[in-house]
C-alpha cells in the first residue's frame, strides 16, 4: 500500500448492519417496537413471538412492556410459525418476528400450510429484507417477495420508513388474515412525514408528481427514488414517485392510472431480486391490461450477492441513489 | 367415562367405519386406521371433553391430527363421536366431500388442523397450549402423530419448546407402527431409544401397547392426572391392520390396495370380533 496515497476509510460489514440510514439522516429508533407497545395497550389479544431475535427485530420493547404476552420460541423458525398459527387458532393476534431469510426460506412450508392455508391471523414481521445486511446470501433475503407473493391469501407489506411502519402496524392488526411485513429495524429513516402521506393497507400513493419519469417503488427504494427525483430535478428531469407499500394485493387501479398518463418512462425500483418481486408484478399487470409503455427495472441481480458494507453493495448492485440516478439518466 | 366393553365397541365401530370408507376408494391408509382405532376410541369416548353439536365449543379439548393421511381413521372417530354423520362416510375422498383423503381443517367439522405436511402438528399444539394457558383455559391439546414424523426436525423443535414452556396442557400421542412410505420406520431412520429421547427433552413419557385397551386407558388417565408441569407423551406400539389378520401380516402395508371382495372379508373379520354381530 502506498503510504502517500490518501486512503478512503475502508467500510466494514459489521459497522453497517444496524441501519440503512445514511449519515445525518433523520431517523426514528425502533418504530416497530414502539408501535407494538402502543398496539398492545388497547388490544389484549395481541401477542409477540420471536425466534431468538427479539432484540434484533425491536420486539424487545413489547416484551419488556408485556412480558406475559411475549413468547420466546428459541432459534426454531418452523416452531415459531406453527406455534403462531396455534396462537391464532386460540383467538390471539400473534406478531411473529425473525429475519426475512429464516421467516421465508427456512419456514416456508409452515407459513404456507399452517398459517396461509387456514387463513390464520398471524402477522409475520421479518427484518433484513432484500439487501439490508452485508452478511452475504445466508442473511440476504433477496427473494423473499417472490416466495411470499406466491402464497395465496397472504398480504405483503414493504414499508418505506418509520412513518410507514408506525402506521402499518395497527392496520395489520385490524386486517383479518395473514400478513408478511418486511421490517426495517433499529434506527429507521424518517422520510414520508415531509410529504402529505398516510399509509393505507392495499393502497399505492403518489408521493411526488413529475412529467418525465414515473418511478414505482416499495420499501426503502421509495426513499432512494425521492432522493433521485431531487437530484435529477437539477438536470431538468422531472421524476414522479409512486410508493407501493402493499405488494399484495397490488393496487392495480392506481398503478394502471399512473402508467396510463402518457409520455413517461416507467421504472420499477425495488430492494429485491428482479425475479418475482414488484417489478415482475407490475410488468405482468401492464401486459395483462394491454398497457404498452417503456418499462425498466431497477432491482437486485439474479445472483448470490457479495458480502461487504451496505453502501458498497448498494452501489455495486445499482440500488444506491447515485447508481439509480445514473441509470435513469442513461435511459432517457 | 366409559367402561372397557363400551370402549371396545367404539374401537370396533371406528375400524368398521374406516373399512367402509376404504371400500369407497378401494385403497387407503387402512392399516394405520385399524392400528390406531383403539387410541382414537379412548381419546373420543373416554378422555376428551367436547360437544358433538358444537365442534368449535371453546371449552373442548383440542385433538390435532398431524399425520393428515390418518384422516380415514379420524373421520371414523368423528362419526363415532357424533360430530360427523355416518351417512357421510360414503363421500370419503370424493369430489366436494367434507372428508378429503388428507385431513384439512377447513373441510371437516372437528378437524383442528390441516395435516399432511408431516411434523407440523406438535408445533401448532405448542402455540395452542400457550394460548389456552394465557386464556386460563383448562382444555387439553392432544397432538396425534406417526413415528415417521419423528424424522422431521420440527418435531424436536416443538419438543424442546413445549418442555421449555412447561406445557402441562399438552399430550402428544405417537403411533409407533414401525411402518412408513419406504419401509419399516426403524430402518428408514432409527429413532430408538425413543422413550429416553423424549425424557431427555424434558417430557413425561409412557410407552404402552396401543392395542391393549386397558393399557391405553391407563396411559391417558396417567397423562392427564400428572401433577408435574411438563408436557406428556404417550408412545403407543400398535399393529398395522389390527383386527384383520390378512392385513396384519401383509408386507408393505403403508398404503394398502385391497381387492374388492377383500373389503367384505375384512369387515367380516372385524365383525367376528363382536359378539353382537354387524352394525
Amino acid at each position: 500500500m502506498n503510504a502517500t496515497t490518501e486512503k478512503k476509510p475502508r467500510l466494514t460489514t459489521s459497522a453497517m448492519i444496524a441501519s440503512i440510514a445514511s449519515e445525518g439522516q433523520r431517523v426514528t429508533a425502533a418504530p416497530f417496537g414502539k408501535a407494538m407497545v402502543e398496539l398492545g395497550r388497547n388490544r389484549p389479544e395481541v401477542v409477540g413471538m420471536t425466534a431468538d431475535l427479539a432484540k434484533y427485530t425491536d420486539l424487545h420493547l413489547f416484551a419488556r412492556e408485556y412480558p406475559e404476552r411475549f413468547f420466546q420460541m428459541g432459534m426454531a423458525e418452523q416452531l415459531l410459525m406453527a406455534a403462531a398459527g396455534g396462537m391464532a387458532k386460540e383467538g390471539f393476534i400473534p406478531f411473529a418476528t425473525t429475519y426475512a431469510v429464516f421467516g421465508t426460506r427456512r419456514a416456508y412450508d409452515f407459513v404456507h400450510q399452517v398459517i396461509a392455508e387456514e387463513n390464520l391471523n398471524v402477522k409475520i414481521c421479518c427484518a433484513l429484507p432484500g439487501l439490508t445486511t452485508g452478511y452475504g446470501p445466508s442473511h440476504q433475503a433477496t427473494e423473499d417477495l417472490a416466495l411470499m407473493r406466491s402464497i395465496p391469501g397472504l398480504t405483503i407489506i414493504d414499508p418505506c420508513d418509520a412513518l410507514d411502519v408506525e402506521q402499518a402496524v395497527p392496520q395489520m392488526a385490524e386486517h383479518a388474515g395473514p400478513v408478511y411485513m418486511r421490517l426495517p429495524r433499529g434506527n429507521v429513516p424518517l422520510v414520508l412525514d415531509e410529504y402529505d402521506y398516510k399509509f393505507e393497507l392495499g393502497k399505492a400513493k403518489l408521493i411526488r408528481d413529475g412529467k418525465s419519469v414515473l418511478v414505482i417503488s416499495s420499501g426503502f427504494m421509495t426513499m432512494r427514488s425521492l432522493e433521485v427525483a431531487q437530484q435529477l430535478q437539477g438536470d431538468g428531469v422531472d421524476v414522479a414517485v409512486l410508493h407501493v407499500p402493499t405488494i399484495k394485493p397490488l393496487d392495480e387501479a392506481t398503478i394502471l392510472a399512473e402508467v396510463r398518463r402518457s409520455g413517461r418512462l416507467v421504472v420499477v425500483a425495488e430492494n429485491h431480486s428482479v425475479i418475482g418481486g414488484l417489478g415482475e408484478a407490475v410488468a405482468s399487470l401492464l401486459m395483462r391490461s394491454g398497457v404498452a409503455t417503456t418499462f425498466r427495472q431497477i432491482g437486485l441481480p439474479d445472483a448470490f450477492l457479495d458480502a461487504g458494507a451496505l453502501p458498497t453493495l448498494h452501489e455495486r448492485y445499482g440500488i444506491s441513489t447515485a447508481a439509480m440516478s445514473q441509470q435513469i439518466k442513461g435511459w432517457i | 367415562m366409559s367402561d372397557l366393553s363400551t370402549l371396545q365397541q367404539s374401537a370396533y365401530r371406528i375400524r368398521r367405519y374406516a373399512l367402509r370408507m376404504g371400500e369407497v376408494q378401494g385403497q387407503g391408509y387402512i392399516g394405520q386406521a385399524l392400528g390406531w382405532a383403539d387410541v382414537l376410541a379412548v381419546a373420543y369416548k373416554h378422555a376428551m371433553a367436547y360437544e358433538p353439536a358444537d365442534p368449535q365449543w371453546e371449552g373442548r379439548d383440542r385433538f390435532l391430527l398431524s399425520h393428515g393421511h390418518y384422516a380415514i381413521a379420524f373421520y371414523a372417530a368423528l362419526i363415532e363421536a357424533g360430530i360427523v354423520p355416518e351417512e357421510e362416510l360414503e363421500t370419503y375422498g370424493s369430489d366436494d366431500s367434507r372428508l378429503p383423503m388428507s385431513g384439512m381443517a377447513t373441510y371437516t367439522p372437528g378437524m383442528e388442523m390441516s395435516g399432511g405436511s408431516l411434523g407440523q402438528g406438535l408445533s401448532i399444539a405448542v402455540g395452542m397450549a400457550l394460548g389456552l394457558r394465557l386464556k386460563n383455559s383448562h382444555a387439553v391439546v392432544y397432538n396425534s402423530m406417526s413415528d415417521g414424523e419423528l424424522d422431521e426436525g420440527s418435531t424436536w423443535e416443538a419438543a424442546m419448546g413445549a418442555a421449555h414452556h412447561r406445557l402441562s396442557n399438552l399430550i402428544c400421542l405417537v403411533d409407533i407402527n414401525n411402518q412408513q412410505a419406504d419401509g419399516p420406520s426403524g430402518k428408514i431412520m432409527g429413532f430408538e431409544p425413543l422413550a429416553d429421547k423424549w425424557a431427555a427433552f424434558g417430557w413425561h413419557v409412557q410407552r404402552v401397547n396401543g392395542n391393549d385397551l386397558p393399557a391405553v386407558v391407563a396411559a391417558f388417565d396417567a397423562a392427564r392426572a400428572l401433577a408435574e408441569d411438563k408436557p406428556r407423551v404417550i408412545l403407543f406400539d400398535t399393529l398395522m391392520g389390527k383386527g384383520v389378520p390378512f392385513l396384519e401380516t401383509r408386507d408393505k402395508n403403508h398404503f394398502i390396495r385391497v381387492d374388492p371382495p377383500e373389503w367384505q372379508q375384512a369387515i367380516a373379520h372385524v365383525d367376528s370380533t363382536q359378539t353382537e354381530g354387524a352394525l
